[in-house]
């Protein structure tokens, strides 16, 4: 079965750190516990997405600059 | 041209307070909104309202082309841009004036102006506005660098001529570390401006943000006084005041006068802040910028003049003179403002939304509380964590702290953490209360009094 990497908070997910930098991570990437995936924007507070599983990128769920809930799927881990 | 019909190209409490303003005036409204706004209090007060686009601000309130549709679309003939989003942005406002539209505020050329660092330091000095003493301009070699540091001294402030926003900026305490940290401050910029260019600013170690208001028709320009707006917590304002409690009438005298020059200078029309540091060890103020639209902190001087500064900027948009002359405008007693933000005190000042589940307004004498807030309103994460404002007045300083204290314990916002409870200490605070402060005085204190804010929280005040 599929793991989800959630949202911990509702924002605005970014999958870069800044609009001219490369993404955090791409689809078939492996992402290890800690690994940040994305930014959520909370009231222009920024905060770091850090996977809480480790397993391997098949999905983005969210896109770049989409808004998001908490609790939302923002990645699915193979 | 009378304006019929003004669009709001804002959200939150700005928004509201342009909707009073323009209905006083007989103005019809159209509320502009984006997807995680349509419960917002403006869109109910307006008389129309126009979805222009998803949450992200980039693609709603960013967004020239869906704003100036939604003025085509509803017929309106003016645009107020608020504060913030696309306020000062130069190119914004000559596309409203292009389409035919009115532009409550500056033109674009003197937006324009006073955006640019060097153009606005140029534009001061040559209206005779003292400004930090610095290079005139960016410094291309080391040796330009280093006659400017021999003539203003240490410490100094080494900034990119391309950045803002903080970056790029360092602090050479003496000659030997202005040396390394000017190449580390070029190689810096370089990579992240993609300009290598530098110029250098005498750091004033301790002092008050002072800014005057000024009220401008492009022909004559009149000041409303000035604020004081030093507590800060990086760098974003938290309490303001009119005036500025310790400032010496002959400094304000010069300090107002000057704003009126530059004013007068750059033919300014509309609403307008001219931003100084001041140094009470000297009793020097130097021009720091000058910000080309209302600004959060305007009712402060709403309150001591009695001016509506939000509607005279329409009045003037819609080609009125000023109904003021400066005799007219008259400064009495103190206000003061504090921001009610959906921040955490407790922890950091972390932002968090979430719904409104009761709220009591404090009211009485010379208290306000400008808002959007309303009971079962659901705060949106996308934007800034600004609520309200509340805002009093009394005919002393002092007086208006025992009234700040007074309402602070009336207002009850219910659902989210908010920053109410810092205020309640400040204004018990010996050096608050004595207006002994400067820009770097609140960080230090919050975090000295880290423990108290976290145990206020416990006891659910």
């Amino acid at each position: 079965m599929s793991k989800h990497l959630l949202s911990p908070l509702p924002g605005t997910f970014y999958r870069k750190p800044s609009p001219d930098a490369p993404a955090y991570k791409n689809v078939g990437d492996p992402v290890a516990v800690g690994d940040v995936i994305g930014l959520i924007e909370v009231m222009k507070s920024f905060n770091e997405v850090k996977a809480e599983e480790a397993g391997t990128i098949t999905a983005f769920l969210a896109d770049d600059e989409e808004p998001v809930m908490a609790g939302q799927p923002l990645a699915e881990l193979g | 041209m009378a304006i019929r019909k003004l669009l709001v190209a804002n959200r939150g409490e700005i928004a509201v307070r342009i909707i009073r303003a323009a209905r006083e005036l007989g103005i019809a409204t159209v509320q502009v909104y984006s997807a995680a706004d349509k419960d917002m209090l403006a869109v109910k007060m307006a008389d129309e309202a126009v979805n222009i686009g998803p949450p992200h601000a980039a693609k709603s309130y960013l967004n020239i082309e869906a704003i100036l549709k939604a003025a085509a679309d509803t017929g309106a003939d003016a645009i107020h841009p608020g504060y913030g989003f696309l306020a000062e942005n130069a190119g914004f406002a000559d596309a409203v004036e292009a389409a035919g539209l009115v532009f409550v505020g500056p033109t674009g050329d003197q937006i324009r102006t006073m955006g640019d660092k060097a153009m606005a330091r140029m534009a001061a000095i040559a209206a005779g506005v003292p400004c930090v003493p610095g290079s005139d301009g960016r410094i291309d070699s080391p040796e330009e660098a280093r006659a400017v540091a021999a003539r203003i001294g240490f410490p100094l402030m080494i900034k990119a001529a391309a950045g803002g926003g903080g970056r790029g900026i360092r602090i050479a305490a003496d000659p030997e570390e202005f040396e390394t940290l000017m190449a580390q401050a070029s190689a810096e910029a370089k990579a992240a401006f993609g300009d290598g260019g530098l110029y250098v600013e005498k750091v004033i170690e301790r002092a008050r943000h002072i800014e005057v208001q000024v009220l401008a028709d492009g022909e004559d320009a009149i000041h409303c006084y000035e604020r004081e707006c030093s507590l800060q917590r990086r760098r974003q304002k938290v309490w303001e005041e009119a005036p500025a409690a310790t400032l010496p009438a002959s400094v304000r005298e010069r300090l107002c006068a000057s704003a009126v020059a530059l004013a007068r200078a750059v033919k300014y029309r509309g609403a307008g802040t001219i931003e100084y540091l001041y140094d009470d060890a000297s009793g020097e103020f130097y021009f720091i910028e000058m910000n080309t639209r209302i600004q959060v902190e305007h009712p402060v001087t709403e309150m001591i003049t009695g001016i509506d500064l939000v509607r005279e900027m329409i009045r003037i948009a819609g080609g009125a003179r000023l109904a003021y002359r400066q005799s007219d405008v008259v400064a009495k007693g103190a206000a003061i403002e504090v921001r009610i933000n959906a921040e955490d005190p407790a922890k950091s000042f972390q932002p968090g939304p979430g719904m409104i589940t009761a709220l009591t307004v404090p009211g009485g004498a010379g208290t306000r509380f400008d808002t959007m807030l309303y009971q079962g309103y659901t705060v949106p994460p996308f934007y800034d964590s600004l609520l309200g404002k509340l805002i009093v007045w009394d005919e002393t300083r002092h007086g208006a702290i025992e009234r700040l204290k007074r309402a602070l314990g009336e207002l009850e916002v219910k659902g989210l953490k908010t920053t109410k409870p810092l205020f309640a200490r400040l204004a018990d605070d010996p050096d608050v209360r004595a207006g002994n402060v400067h820009t770097r005085w609140l960080e230090p204190w919050l975090e000295h009094h880290q423990q108290e804010l976290q145990e206020q929280e416990g006891t659910g005040s």
